[in-house]
């Protein structure tokens, strides 16, 4: 039978998550089975304690204000207006309702059968993990009780998507193939070989190819005594070998290469044995141009013999990092390939320069990574912060140990630079003699900083505390990190100012229309999402983790789950922050990507419910952490 | 006895509709059960124009339960190219139409002893009877109120008349599916509901208040 009201109901719901994404008959279905209800100003639709109904509500018109009582007055949770879901916590927990819900004017409402929706999202993943998203940032603590494992699966259910855009793209193949004639001992290839460092070796005559050699011959053919190492090439190459035109696409490559079992192409003029040879394709580069191989990317990193092939792999990595958050890869497994990526770019552009350094560094050393990079967070690039730490040496020695290490850290912060990290604006880099100091300075430095805690020098511990050692001695950095502690034992209140330095910017309250309404009343288009939202959850978790002496764990989720270990009554507050912290970083590199900037403030206008939702619901959760910061270091005395 | 033996030849629907009128109804508001309907006919002459469809929704509690809608089309020879444009009910449309017979009876089984609400609801509670006189059956036993009269129960209403487009502005009611039977019995709905919590504001309101006319001196 026609329904002409439900079909009206299906075109208000479907603008709307989780609706949006439900299947056409799926959202029908629910269309044809709403209640539609009117509320005058002032009704309640629940109260707190009540029991749950048998519908949940989506706002259709009108607001509905979401109040907590405590102590005879009504706080002002969160107001609900076209479109907003509400009261389905309670349903869908089975417990009762946390909060009173009351018209704040008069509204009309559709209320759904839960029954329905627990049908549908067996079936429907999305919907699923969208309300489950959705709860983790509903009214009250996302982390009430039941959401144990599956809130915090929903970063972890996101699958790897393959996608072969590359599939159609000719590929980038080695031009300098190496090569050797056919008379060579099998002997001299494998010098030539390691000296090249590859994993093959190309055997032509009169320009052509003829055949190869591969690690594969020299572990089958000679290895095994097959052969003798002083055998000619030609007597253990395989030949003939596979050759093909240059414009090959990698679809066809991989073909090639399964149908004939092969690892590798030989690119000739005109694509047969019988021309120049110009080059070689090994099933490596396919691989590499996928992209999708972090590992391979590494290893091409590992392998890269100049600052270009740095730059290259920088930029690449940049598209590894848009495939990841376009194809929604979990949050942990991007930044810490991303970071792996950091830090071995680091790695090579320090080997570089000392390279180029006239002498060998006259003592030990430590690069020490800073801010976000040493936290491992860093997914878009914004710009360097690093520090470098020599061993003590004899006062004679001092100033020239310390020119050698400003001028190495110059190259490689130039290096870096050239790569693509741009120069720290504030100069918090190595080579600014402040930051490029032996061990005693710095103990001596981080000492002064916690024993006299002014604005500046808890601004400072909030950066320099971050670090983590990319190259060079393990030991310096254990020294530091334990004098850091011995500090902090020595001169507790520290702590408590590092605790107001963690409540400088408290969260707003929420969403009302398309205004943030900050607790102050303030009204922002535009949102400061590092400073207000995720600053807050990464100094929380680095004066906690310091307050319990923990060292070595700098990254804000581990510093999280650390947290969990020794406060285990604290559980659901640090899972919550957990969640959040990845839902707000994939959405800043999101924005980051968008807008090709470092995504640090966002339109809020440009929202959409469900990203207002998830919003909201981490700021609760920073609130909270807030809350247990200010209790536990008596802040409100301080403030 | 001519009546008695008429009364046995009604069809099962009807009896079953007239047993519902001998249980004691509720007083109550909030416990009642209201149909909201409207019907597209092919004139506004309630003697020689016809039904073309109805819709219904029901109201219990100040819900509309959208599971429990009617909407029906019905096949008439009896047609006025003149109403199409309103109503845009075409006589070979695509829309599954059946007897005028049939859609009575399932509308009566539909209503059972509600009290039917509609916008100027005379006219097409009128329409219902002559549709049920063309089966030998007597007219509607169900109380009725007519929005348009309940308006004039709020304060400073009393002498305005509007159409439905005009309350529907006046009340912020969005008006989708105008000039359809169910469209229109949506809109009424809504219409209803808010009149009725406009009026519990005004006033200390009763189930008897929604059935007395406006215009009484002394009253109200």
């Amino acid at each position: 039978m026609k329904n002409t009201i439900a079909e009206r109901i299906y075109d208000f719901l479907k603008n709307f998550p989780p609706f949006d994404i439900l299947e056409k008959d799926q959202l029908l279905l629910i269309s044809s089975n709403i209640k539609v209800t009117y509320f005058e100003k002032e009704k309640f639709i629940f109260e707190q304690d009540q029991n749950p109904h048998e519908n949940f509500y989506v706002v259709k018109d009108g607001a509905i204000g979401l109040y907590r009582a405590m102590d005879n007055e009504q706080i002002l949770v969160d107001i609900c207006d076209e479109g907003d879901i509400f009261g389905l916590r309670a349903l869908i927990q089975g417990d009762n309702y946390l909060l009173n819900a009351k018209a704040n004017e008069e509204s009309i409402l559709y209320a759904i059968p839960i029954q329905l929706l627990k049908e549908i999202i067996k079936t429907n993943d999305k919907a699923n993990k969208f309300l489950i998203a959705s709860f983790s940032t509903n009214i009250r603590s996302p982390y009430a009780k039941n959401n144990n494992g599956h809130l915090f699966a929903n970063e972890e259910m996101l699958q790897l998507n393959q996608s072969d855009l590359a599939d159609i793209q000719t590929i980038k193949y080695s031009k300098h193939p190496i090569t050797c004639s056919k008379n060579t001992s099998v002997k001299n290839a494998a010098d030539i070989m390691c000296d090249k460092r590859v994993g093959s070796i190309l055997i032509v005559e009169n320009k052509n190819p003829i055949g190869i050699i591969t690690d594969k011959d020299l572990r089958l053919k000679i290895a095994t005594g097959l052969f003798s190492i002083q055998n000619k090439v030609a007597d253990v190459m395989s030949s003939p070998v596979i050759t093909s035109h240059e414009k090959i696409t990698t679809t066809e490559a991989q073909i090639a290469m399964l149908r004939h079992k092969i690892t590798h192409l030989c690119i000739t003029k005109d694509g047969t044995p019988n021309t120049e040879l110009i080059g070689v394709l090994s099933e490596h580069d396919i691989v590499v141009l996928h992209g999708n191989n972090p590992s391979v990317l590494i290893k091409e990193l590992k392998r890269a013999k100049n600052i270009n092939t740095l730059r290259y792999i920088k930029n690449k990595s940049y598209e590894l990092l848009k495939g990841y958050i376009e194809q929604k890869v979990p949050l942990i497994f991007i930044l810490n390939v991303i970071s792996e990526i950091n830090d071995a770019l680091t790695v090579k552009a320090i080997a570089f320069s000392l390279t180029e350094m006239k002498s060998d560094p006259p003592v030990k050393f430590s690069w020490l990574a800073l801010g976000s990079q040493g936290r491992h967070e860093q997914l878009l690039i914004t710009d360097q912060d690093n520090a470098l730490v020599f061993e003590n040496v004899n006062e004679e020695d001092y100033s020239k140990t310390k020119a050698y290490f400003l001028k190495l850290a110059k190259k490689i912060n130039d290096k870096l630079h050239f790569i693509g990290y741009e120069y720290c604006p504030a100069d918090m880099m190595a080579k600014n003699p402040k930051w490029c100091l032996s061990l005693d300075e710095w103990e001596n430095q981080f000492n002064t900083w916690i024993t006299k805690p002014t604005e500046k020098a808890v601004m400072m511990c909030t950066i320099f505390f971050d670090y983590t050692l990319v190259y060079g001695d393990t030991n310096l950095v254990q020294k530091i990190s334990e004098s850091i502690f011995k500090s902090i034992t020595n001169y507790e209140i520290f702590l408590n100012f590092l605790g107001r330095n963690a409540m400088e910017n408290p969260p707003p309250l929420g969403f009302f229309r398309q205004f943030l309404v900050e607790q102050n009343g303030e009204n922002k288009d535009q949102f400061d999402l590092k400073s207000r939202a995720l600053m807050p959850l990464i100094d929380a978790a680095r004066l906690l983790t310091l307050s319990h002496h923990i060292k070595d764990v700098n990254n804000t989720i581990a510093r999280f789950q650390k947290l969990i270990e020794v406060e285990p009554q604290n559980k659901n507050v640090y899972l919550s922050c957990i969640d959040s912290f990845k839902i707000l970083l994939r959405y800043r590199t999101t924005q980051g990507i968008k807008h090709n900037d470092n995504g640090r403030y966002l339109d809020l206008n440009n929202l959409n419910k469900s990203e207002k939702l998830k919003l909201k619901g981490c700021f609760s959760t920073i609130k909270n952490i807030q809350e247990l910061v200010k209790i536990r270091y008596n802040l409100a005395q301080m403030m | 006895m001519i009546s008695l033996f008429k009364h046995n030849n009604y069809p099962n629907f009807w009896k079953e509709y007239l047993t519902q009128f001998k249980q004691k109804q509720s007083k109550n508001i909030e416990n009642t059960r209201f149909v909201i309907f409207d019907t597209e006919t092919t004139g506004l002459n309630t003697k020689i124009n016809r039904i073309l469809s109805i819709g219904a929704v029901s109201v219990f509690d100040n819900t509309i339960d959208i599971s429990k809608t009617f909407e029906i089309y019905v096949k008439q020879n009896n047609f006025s190219a003149e109403t199409v444009k309103i109503h845009g009910i075409l006589k070979e449309g695509k829309l599954n139409k059946i007897e005028e017979s049939n859609a009575i009876e399932k509308f009566i089984t539909f209503i059972g002893n509600a009290v039917l609400v509609a916008h100027h609801a005379a006219f097409d509670i009128e329409m219902i009877n002559m549709a049920l006189k063309r089966m030998n059956i007597p007219k509607l036993k169900n109380k009725f109120i007519d929005t348009g009269i309940l308006y004039k129960k709020l304060e400073g209403k009393k002498d305005k008349h509007f159409n439905l487009d005009v309350l529907s502005d006046e009340f912020k009611i969005p008006k989708h599916d105008r000039h359809t039977a169910s469209g229109d019995a949506f809109i009424t709905a809504l219409l209803f509901l808010k009149i009725i919590s406009k009026l519990k504001q005004q006033r200390n309101l009763h189930y008897s208040d929604l059935f007395r006319a406006s215009n009484r001196k002394g009253l109200l």
